[in-house]
């Protein structure tokens, strides 16, 4: 029996003021993959992950999260959205916060969080390296720290699949180092889905490797190749100005 | 000047300043935080067409009040999703409207519309008992209806997106709301009347939101610092004789420019 993928899409297509976002985009994500779907800006990136979530209903095709539709499926999912749509000045502790991760497990019509609840977020924090953070408001975090304290909200209800958007944006280099780090980590458990524009990111524990503009560029392999990267971004400087990736991505085969 | 307390319409009047400062510290909490005040706006101007209605009928104008609050803001809420458009659009069409259907109705109303001043710009030393009762029942659905919904209202009003994907049903919390909002707004009337209300219902939480990080804590606060400006406000109009919706207003916006002047330094 084929195993099913956790994240099907299949012939997108959606057209946005007359202009075409994504293109007869074919994406299949299975357990235990740490996927990167790499592409330029305005390619379509977030666009896509909002289809995948349901927000955005595209005008041809089809979207299976975990084998249902994704307005069934989707509170399964741990969404990690892109940081500069947050309200960060919004008055919450973090702790509260990531407890607002587990409303949507939540039956009946008051939803009080429970000790058991607590003791979850504090282990998604712990997880992310935040704990001491937790009483905090979010407001009074940095860059980096806000950037961890929305991916323990994703993590909260221990979900099988975590979808990042642009989750390094904000984040300085050192702390995007320690970032791949918990992302290693966290891929033993879980399937991985992230969309970025940095190709920088494409490292050892990536496992499949796409690239977007519009159409999707994909080899269900992690290897980048040069007509991916030009297929996408159709313009050799961005390879040159982030170095030669399929060589990089050699090396770090050798490495392991 | 305490002696004003032992006459039962400045009692009324306390009263009447506290019921409307839980009521707006309350809901005004998720006006600041969720930037709603032009939609509040929108909704007590809208109030207007229904203090009109209320005169023509005969009814008690606060009841047509509190039908065209509840009705502009189920129609905002609902426009914004279904016919696609931007709620800053929508705020203007529903403010004038309600204003232009109250306009209307009194004109063709016989006879002379007695407290329509008090209406526009509020006479909280006139609230009559029966408004009291009305002003109660109110704050018991607000207050009931946030402790309820409270972890919901938060996951909305701090992430729409997130608390779609997480299947909230988001756009029903929006819409009650919204319709808290107009409770609210038709108690405030009373207070500070129609063209005032957005500043008492924003400058409490607006001052409190600079001393906390929480959204409970500061929904206190913003009670409190409501019911020390409407209190310093009715003592002020009473004692100097002067209009008391304004005074109220004055007292709350000269403790948040304070407040801004000392630059977070009052509260940490």
């Amino acid at each position: 029996m084929a195993e099913v993928p956790v994240i099907e899409v299949a012939d997108l297509w959606l057209k946005r003021n007359g202009e075409e976002i994504l293109e007869a985009v074919n994406l299949r994500v299975f357990a235990g993959d740490v996927f990167a779907i790499i592409g330029p800006n305005g390619g379509g990136k977030t666009t896509l992950i909002k289809v995948i979530l349901g927000l955005i209903p595209p005008d041809r095709g089809t979207v299976r999260i975990l084998g249902g539709l994704p307005q069934e499926k989707r509170h399964l999912l741990g969404y990690v959205p892109q940081l500069r749509t947050f309200d960060f000045h919004y008055p919450i502790s973090v702790r509260q916060m990531i407890l607002s991760g587990l409303l949507g497990r939540k039956t009946g019509i008051i939803k009080k969080f429970t000790a058991a609840d607590t003791v979850l977020a504090d282990k998604a924090l712990a997880t992310m390296g935040i704990a001491h953070l937790a009483d905090r408001p979010i407001r009074d975090l940095s860059g980096g720290e806000q950037q961890r304290a929305v991916i323990a909200r994703a993590l909260v209800g221990d979900p099988q699949v975590l979808l990042l958007d642009e989750p390094t944006v904000f984040v300085d280099a050192p702390t995007e180092t320690q970032f791949y780090d918990i992302l290693k980590n966290l891929a033993r458990s879980m399937t991985i889905v992230m969309v970025t524009h940095d190709i920088g990111v494409i490292v050892s524990h990536v496992t499949k490797v796409a690239c977007l503009n519009r159409r999707l560029f994909t080899h269900d392999s992690r290897e980048l190749t040069e007509d991916m990267i030009q297929g996408a971004y159709q313009c050799p400087v961005d390879i040159i100005a982030h170095g030669h990736p399929h060589r990089v991505l050699r090396e770090h085969a050798k490495e392991e | 000047m305490l002696s004003l307390l032992s006459y039962t319409f400045f009692q009324n009047a306390v009263l009447a300043g506290i019921l409307a400062s839980i009521a707006c510290g309350i809901i005004g909490t998720f006006v600041v935080i969720r930037r709603m005040v032009a939609v509040s706006g929108g909704i007590s101007h809208a109030a207007f067409g229904g203090i009109g209605l209320g005169y023509f009928l005969g009814i008690e104008p606060l009841l047509g009040a509190l039908g065209f609050t509840v009705g502009a803001a189920l129609t905002m809420g609902e426009l914004e999703h279904r016919a696609e458009q931007h709620m800053d659009t929508l705020i203007g069409a529903i403010w004038a409207t309600g204003m232009a259907i109250g306009i209307l109705f009194i004109y063709i109303t016989p006879g002379f519309a007695p407290d329509l001043f008090g209406y526009l710009f509020g006479n909280i030393l006139l609230v009559p008992q029966s408004d009291l009762l009305l002003m109660l029942v109110l704050v018991a659905i607000i207050v009931l209806t946030v402790g309820v919904l409270f972890n919901d209202l938060v996951a909305v009003t701090f992430d729409e997106e997130y608390a779609t994907v997480i299947n909230l049903p988001v756009e029903r919390l929006l819409l009650i709301l919204l319709v808290l909002i107009a409770l609210t707004v038709v108690m405030l009337i009373q207070v500070v009347g129609i063209i005032l209300v957005i500043a008492l219902l924003t400058l409490p939480a607006a001052i409190s939101r600079e001393c906390t990080g929480r959204v409970r804590t500061m929904m206190l606060y913003a009670v409190l610092l409501g019911i020390a400006f409407t209190t310093t406000g009715i003592f002020l109009s009473a004692f100097l004789n002067i209009p008391s919706g304004a005074t109220i207003i004055l007292v709350s916006a000269a403790a948040y420019a304070g407040v801004l002047v000392r630059k977070h330094g009052a509260c940490r």
